[in-house]
């Protein structure tokens, strides 16, 4: 028998049918639903007199448009609060799982998913949001679709889609103390660029992706569409199981022994053949700060602002000069001198407990610096906002002057009210750098958990490890 | 879906690598409910000199002449020419609806995002790959050459320039048949309901804990 990748697995257990040109339809198992890439695809099935294939498989959250503080008083902006209202009935029109606001299991779609086990290893899971690719931590092949898709997977329980090709992008040793899986990720987009994914569905592998906790392995397959890669994906191991176990939508009894035995399964084969593979020496890597306006535009935290003047392609150069210009940063900075306005910890790539955690224990017995006008924590989900108040983190954050708010996206991309000012700089745990991402004339810096709090603490950015 | 069949059409060169979704159509303007009205807020941030939101009126905005949408010249583009990995970022549809929605039926670029690329065929948009240096080569012409019009062929699969040479380009079979007749995947899919059905019965067998 031919040896297999995680991926090839992946697929041959979904393919319905494949047409001549290769097109396949693929089955999906787990289809995610937030408020704003939906409502055109439910109105689509309603004009159609259609109907959701399998209503079962759908888990529907509000996240990007909900509040994350004074929620008693409802959603402020009337078309934000139309936008969540419009999910409402949908869900109810259709008969969909729905964790409403309010809800202690409300949150950011990725991190509920994993959180309910609503996402379980082999599946194939979607969502109309390019971060689906998180999913693909518990070895499962998780995509980002469009609203034409959503609606095609309500109607059919399939998309259409040709096969991509394979990457392994094996991180090899181990990291050092203080670098984080958020630092592994940036250091990985640096290296193959923005697009050095496009194409492919990439396997993260090695000994310091085998080493991180499931949090940490969400972290970097979050990401894997900022390296241009849909779908980034985790072998199957023992860490993978203990964190499905006992989860409220995981399988009980011997359906649970049954799934078990299947999910060993779910590992790249030992003589498996990638179309590229890319080795990382982890112990190189250095927490990580990008300076411009795409994730590839990444440095060590030791690094200065590069000079566009050095680079030869045209094309290149000119993208570095714009950056530096809506950056407001000169080349040979170092990037020790930038100094922040706002601090966020949060969103789908860093508002699990693990990072919560992490960003605690720097703030623990500090004060947010004086010239940090904001530093905001807005954990995951409700259910996480929970454990880490039965662990009085968000005591440690509050003394710090820190301010700790409830779940969603927030100033991740902020459509809600929390965003950047013009010209304010942010220490960012999420996961874009663009331009305006997080707000009209922002400017964000990505780095991880412990480097934002150290960041906050310090008013700039700093090497999360000598800060004693 | 609108058919795409030919088009004749102006070229608007952006002259930008790794466009993002945000670009093309920034956040505030993704809690419409509707799949219409977002051409005016096609690269709101560089198009306008003044913050944008929904439900203002955009004929009154102050707009960026530099921005090369603004230009007379290209008023009336059908064709948008970019750099590499166009479309990157954020799964929004709603940047291929913008696109659509101000006029375009083309973007011609060395490459483009998948998920963006994805979107676009759904929507009668076609994304065009072309190599790096004819891509250079059309910027140049397009910039020296007022009114410089591009001939897409999707039966021939060719671009055509004004002085009549040609560029074949690749499309999947299954999507230009589809832009070639308009039509709808979810049509297409529900005809092959049955086996759709066979499957899942076949995998309740072998994965019963996923149903």
């Amino acid at each position: 028998m031919t040896a297999k990748t995680l991926y090839d697995k992946l697929w041959d257990a979904h393919v319905v049918r494949t047409e001549e040109d290769g097109t396949a339809l693929l089955y999906i198992d787990r289809h995610l639903v937030h408020e704003v890439t939906s409502p055109q695809a439910f109105e689509g099935l309603r004009l159609a007199g259609r109907k959701p294939w399998r209503s079962h498989s759908v888990v529907a959250v509000p996240d990007h448009n909900v509040p994350t503080r004074d929620r008693d008083q409802g959603i402020a902006d009337p078309v934000s609060r139309t936008q969540v209202e419009t999910l409402q009935q949908n869900v109810r029109h259709f008969g969909l799982t729905f964790f409403p606001m309010g809800d202690i299991r409300q949150g950011i779609v990725h991190v509920i998913g994993p959180e309910q086990g609503a996402t379980l290893p082999g599946m194939t899971v979607v969502c109309g949001d390019s971060h689906t690719s998180t999913h693909g931590a518990f070895g499962a092949l998780a995509m980002g679709i469009g609203t034409s898709e959503v609606e095609h997977v309500l109607a059919t329980q399939c998309l259409l889609q040709k096969k991509m090709k394979s990457m392994l992008i094996s991180v090899d040793g181990q990291v050092g103390p203080g670098v984080t899986a958020k630092d592994i990720v940036l250091a990985i987009i640096g290296e193959i660029g923005t697009a050095g994914g496009t194409g492919h569905a990439i396997e993260f592998g090695g000994d310091a992706i085998r080493a991180l906790s499931m949090e940490g392995r969400m972290t970097v397959c979050n990401m894997a569409i900022e390296a241009g890669a849909r779908a980034g994906m985790v072998a199957v191991d023992d860490t993978t199981i203990d964190y499905v176990k006992g989860r409220p939508f995981a399988p009980k009894g011997a359906y649970w022994h049954q799934a078990v035995a299947a999910w060993r399964e779910l590992h790249s084969d030992p003589d498996a053949r990638f179309d590229r593979v890319v080795h990382i020496d982890a112990a190189g890597i250095e927490p990580q700060v990008t300076w411009g306006t795409s994730p590839e535009m990444v440095l060590p935290v030791s690094g200065k602002v590069p000079n566009p003047d050095a680079v030869t392609d045209e094309v290149k150069a000119n993208g570095m000069r714009r950056a530096l210009e809506y950056m407001g940063l000169t080349a040979g900075m170092p990037v020790s001198d930038i100094t922040v306005d706002k601090i966020f910890i949060g969103s789908c790539t860093n508002a699990r407990l693990e990072d919560i955690r992490a960003a605690a224990e720097v703030v623990k017995g500090r004060r947010v610096a004086g010239n940090v006008k904001l530093a905001l924590v807005v954990p995951g989900s409700g259910l996480v906002k929970q454990q880490a108040e039965a662990e009085g983190l968000d005591r440690i954050f509050l003394d710090a002057g820190f301010e700790w708010r409830e779940p969603g996206c927030s100033m991740c991309l902020a459509m809600n009210a929390d965003r950047l000012e013009p010209g304010e700089r942010c220490a960012s745990t999420s996961n874009r750098n663009f331009e305006s991402r997080q707000g009209l004339g922002g400017r964000t810096h990505l780095v991880s958990p412990a480097m934002a709090a150290a960041a906050a603490v310090t008013g700039r950015f700093v090497d999360v490890r000598e800060l004693n | 879906m609108e058919k795409f069949e030919t088009l004749n059409a102006l070229v608007c060169p952006l002259d930008r690598s790794n466009v993002d979704t945000d670009a093309i159509i920034p956040k505030q303007y993704l809690k419409s409910v509707k799949r219409t009205g977002f051409g005016p807020n096609l690269f709101d941030d560089w198009r306008y000199l003044d913050p944008g939101e929904p439900g203002m009126d955009h004929g009154q905005r102050r707009v960026n002449p530099d921005f090369v949408l603004n230009q007379p010249r290209y008023a009336g583009a059908q064709i948008l020419l970019a750099r590499k990995n166009f479309g990157c970022g954020s799964s929004r549809e709603h940047a291929v609806w913008a696109l659509s929605n101000h006029g375009f039926r083309v973007v011609i670029a060395p490459s483009f995002a998948d998920i963006f690329f994805n979107n676009s065929f759904k929507n009668g948009l076609l994304p065009l790959i072309l190599d790096e240096a004819i891509v250079d080569q059309l910027f140049h012409e397009a910039e020296a050459t007022p009114g410089y019009r591009l001939t897409v062929d999707l039966q021939a699969q060719t671009v055509v320039t004004p002085s009549g040479a040609s560029f074949p380009f690749q499309v999947d079979p299954f999507r230009r048949h589809c832009l070639l007749n308009g039509l709808d995947d979810i049509g297409l899919t529900l005809q092959h309901g049955e086996d759709i059905r066979a499957y899942e019965t076949r995998r309740r067998t072998e994965a019963p804990w996923l149903f």
